[in-house]
Parts: C-alpha cells; structure tokens; sequence
C-alpha cells in the first residue's frame, strides 16, 4: 500500500458519512447518529470535522482550515497539511477563495456565499447534556421538543449574574424546532449562523453525531423577553487592522500585563491591512 | 357532573408477580382520594400507573381534560400525557431529591414547569416563582440557592411549590412525609391541607402513615397484596374497619 485513497478515507465510509449528511440536512438541528471512525488523531482535535471535510472533499476543492479564527495554529496547519498529502487538494487561507472551510469554534467574519461548505468541529453536540445526563431521556426530549430546561439554564444565569453570562456555545432553535448546540462559537457568531447561504455541517467524532443546517435556514438564539439576547465582544478595535465589528482575540504582551486585542479571523485582519486599513482606522 | 379521574380495572403484574389487580376508584373534582397499605401492597405501582410513568398491563385512566372532555390518559400520545404532566398533574415524590434539580437553585426549580410551557419572561417567571416560595414558607433570601442546602422539610415544600406553580388540577403524592420527623411534619400537612382546600385541588395520596390519611384523605383505599380489599369515606374505614386487615392496621398504630 503506497497511496491513500482520496481524502483517507475508504470510499464506503465516505458514502455512510454522505448519507448522514443528507439525512442531517433534510431535518435542520436534528443529530444523526454516524458509525464515526478512528482517525489519526485524538478525539476532541477535530476528527468529526475532519471525517465531514473527507466525504465532502472533491479533487477540485480549495480547503481552508479554521482554527479559533486563525490559520496559522496548531489545529489548522495539521489538518490542512493532512489533506494536502491524503487528497492532494489545493488549500488556502483566504475565506472568499475557499469552497470548503473546516472550523474549530469560529464563524469567518467574511459572508459566505453559496457555493462554500462551512464544517464545525463538535465537542458536544448534546445542548441539553449538562441539564440531563440521560441520552435516552435528551433523546425523548427533543423528540417531543421540550426545550423548557435550556431556559432554566438561562434563567439560573440571570439569577447568579445579573445577566445571560453563557458567552460560547449559545444554544440556538432551528426553525422553531429542534434546539442546537452551535458547537463552542462565540455567541458572537451565532446571528452568522442563521440565513447563511452556505451549507453549515456540524461534526462531533467522538459523540459519534452529524447535524447540520441547509442553506437560508432561520436560527434562533434562545432568551427572555426582558433578557434579549446580545451577541458580545471586547469593547475595543483591532490594534492590527483598526475593526470596530469584527471578533477579537485578547493578547497578553508582556509580563506586566500590557495587552493588545487583535482579530481573532486572521484573514480577515490581513486582507484589510493589505486593503490599506492599519491602526488610524482604530481613532 | 363528570369525574375528574375515573380509573377502570387498572392491572399491573412484574411477569409472574403482581402489581396491582383490577384497581377500580372515581375521584371527582375538589376530592382527596387516600391509599393505604404495607409496603409491597402495590399502592405506588397503582400510582405510577395512573400518573402515567408505568404502563398497565390492562385497564382505562380516564381524565376528565380541560380542552376535549373525558380522555383515556393510557390512549394518549406520549407527547399529549407529558404536557399533561406538566400542566394539569403534579407528582409529589418520598424523596425530594426525585423530584427536584439539586443542580438548580430553589426559584429555578419552580420556575421550570413555568418555562416547560412557554414563559418566556423572567421577571414574570421570578415574581411567580418568589410567591410559590413564599406560600410554601420558605424565606425569599432563599430563593437563589440551591435545594442540597436546604433541610429535608424545605426540599419537600419546594417540591410542593414546584409541582402547583402552574395550577395543575390533580395532584399525586407517594408518601409526602416519609422520612421527616413529627413537627416538620406536622408543618407539611398543615401547608398541604391549606393548598388542598383553597386551590381546590384533587389528590391521590399514597401513604402507609394512617395519621396523613386522617387529615388529608377525604376517601381510603385499603390495598394488600395487590388487591383493594376495602374502601370508603376514611372516618368510616378509619373508625369501623371491616376487613380483617384493616382491623390489624387500623390497631397497630401505635399511641403515644
């Protein structure tokens, strides 16, 4: 054995993966158990995003991997080198040019259009998994959408800190129907999630779970009336590129404790710099 | 007028041993239906039977709902008899800590039948919860913390406050003061009598402590080995049993 089929994987697990994600995106939010298979990585690096980007992959994709928003980490180099030797694809970093981008716990700040795939790496996908341990019974519960429990985790939020302190990982409704974890985005991300025009699939290996949301689908982050919700970020702009609305990363420079915020989309911060947009812009 | 709870034949066995056998009892609006028995008599499989959490083997629950009338419960989607449980039922279980989220602070606890169904306002939703805590006795300083700190009589009265926060119409209870000392449980059956009559509400209430039944019970069954073996107005039973087990309960009270 020399080679590596393409994208690692054997063509009938792609073809069990493949169906999964159909049966995913006929019912948005919905988790579809898949047969996950060991990956050449450990649980909990990205190998339910990393078995979606191989049944999604085609030999004219340009791959793009995300990692906490940059391309530059650990994460996102491995995975992207990974698919470069196992399905010689072409890669890059700059989100318009990419038809497939792998995410670790980011939504690009670039709109996506509708021939890309965005794929989210899952811890969890259970929403309701810290509320009710039981699987059978989270099962039954989005079965008969009881969803009462994700606004009691809500309401003891308020209760102990004066406000909705659950600031990743925001439970969302999909079409006022089954409640999502968005995978641990930045509530930041979540109003990007909803009428995307990209296919948006959610891969957690471990759990063994594939969801997704189909293109131009209405998502819903939960709250209370008189506690809407609000998406947040560090009151400041980039000291790179000058953004006011864009996500940002606090850096800690020294050992005095100076610190910067920077982007935390590093694409989205080079492609403004190189547009000509620096610090000025910060004023 | 239509009872609110008409139970038919209901029948229970675990393979070859038996639940219950051929339960039959109406429960009309406003009344406090009382069981009795050893342990082992089958009474909390009757009331997981009727509260929908055991499926019997035979038999009709016919509960008189507010939308369409008279409806067998066991004929229900899953779906409509969980609704049902959440609104127009209540189950007060022994241990508190069945039926409370010991994760989750004491207003949350009685908030989460008001969210179960659609509240969405949390000031709505605190303001109701702070009054069930406060009808319930329990201090409104208290209300953010959570139930593991709080003694065995305020985990059952916030078990109370939780369960008739949305103002269910029927309310089962399986042994409520099981396991509380006298005073404290004075206190509780002092509290539920209060809420029984003013909410008007019906129960069905499991016990082996005769002296509950007495205050709380309107009419008694007397189960034993899965069978009722007598029933009727529960001064009458109490004052005048007639079966030969009823007779041995009724004299094994002890008097202090």
């Amino acid at each position: 054995m020399t080679d590596y089929n393409f994208a690692y994987l054997d063509e009938q697990t792609k073809r069990m993966i493949r169906r999964a994600i159909l049966k995913a995106l006929a019912i948005p939010g919905y988790q579809v158990p898949f047969a996950s298979r060991e990956m050449p990585m450990p649980y909990g690096w990205g190998t339910g995003g990393v078995q979606l980007s191989a049944a999604t992959l085609t030999p004219e994709d340009r791959l793009k991997v995300i990692d906490q928003g940059a391309d530059d980490t650990t994460n996102a180099v491995s995975i992207r080198k990974f698919f470069e030797k196992t399905a010689q694809v072409a890669t890059t970093t700059r989100t318009p040019e990419a038809s497939v981008i792998q995410t670790r716990h980011r939504v690009p700040e670039a709109p996506l259009s509708a021939d890309q795939i965005l794929i989210y790496q899952v811890p969890i996908p259970e929403p309701l998994r810290f509320l009710e341990p039981s699987e059978v019974e989270t099962r039954k519960m989005h079965e008969l959408s009881e969803y009462g429990l994700m606004h009691v985790k809500l309401y003891e939020d308020i209760a102990r800190h004066g406000h909705i302190a659950t600031s990743y990982a925001y439970p969302v409704q999909v079409e006022g129907r089954y409640v999502m974890d968005p995978s641990p985005i930045p509530k930041f991300d979540n109003p990007k999630l909803s009428n995307c025009a990209a296919i948006q699939l959610f891969g957690a290996g471990r759990e063994q779970r594939i969801y997704a949301l189909p293109p131009h689908t209405s998502v819903v982050s939960l709250d209370f009336e008189d506690h809407p919700f609000e998406p947040s970020k560090a009151d400041a702009a980039c000291a790179l590129c000058g953004d006011h609305d864009s996500y940002l990363d606090e850096v800690i420079t020294d050992d005095a404790g100076t610190r910067m915020f920077v982007c935390s989309d590093t694409d989205h911060c080079t492609a403004r710099r190189d547009a000509g947009h620096g610090t000025e812009d910060a004023a | 007028m239509t009872p609110l709870l008409d139970v038919r034949n209901i029948t229970k066995s675990y393979g070859a041993r038996l639940g219950c056998k051929d339960v039959n009892f109406t429960l009309w609006p406003g009344e406090v239906m009382g069981v009795v028995g050893e342990s082992g008599s089958g009474k909390s499989t009757l009331l997981g039977c009727l509260a929908g959490q055991l499926a019997p083997d035979a038999g009709e629950v016919i509960f008189d709902t507010r939308a369409e009338g008279p409806r067998d419960t066991l004929l229900m989607a899953e779906a409509e008899r969980r609704m049902l449980a959440r609104t127009d039922w209540a189950f007060v279980h022994q241990n508190a800590r069945d039926g409370l989220r010991m994760g989750v602070s004491a207003g949350g606890n009685v908030g989460e039948r008001l969210m179960a169904v659609g509240a969405r306002n949390y000031g709505d939703i605190r303001t109701r919860a702070a009054d069930w805590l406060d009808r319930v006795d329990i201090a409104a300083d208290r209300m953010d913390d959570r139930p593991g700190t709080f003694s065995g009589g305020m985990q059952q009265r916030l078990q109370i406050a939780r369960n008739l926060v949305t103002g269910p119409r029927l309310v089962f209870m399986d042994e409520p003061t099981g396991g509380l000392d006298v005073s404290v449980q004075a206190r509780l059956l002092d509290l539920m009598r209060g809420l029984v009559r003013q909410m008007g509400l019906s129960a069905v209430i499991v016990t082996h402590d005769l002296a509950v039944v007495r205050l709380l019970a309107d009419r008694l069954m007397v189960m034993k080995d899965g069978h009722v073996v007598e029933s009727g107005l529960t001064d009458q039973v109490l004052d005048d049993p007639q079966h030969g087990y009823t007779q041995l309960l009724v004299s094994s009270v002890l008097q202090v």
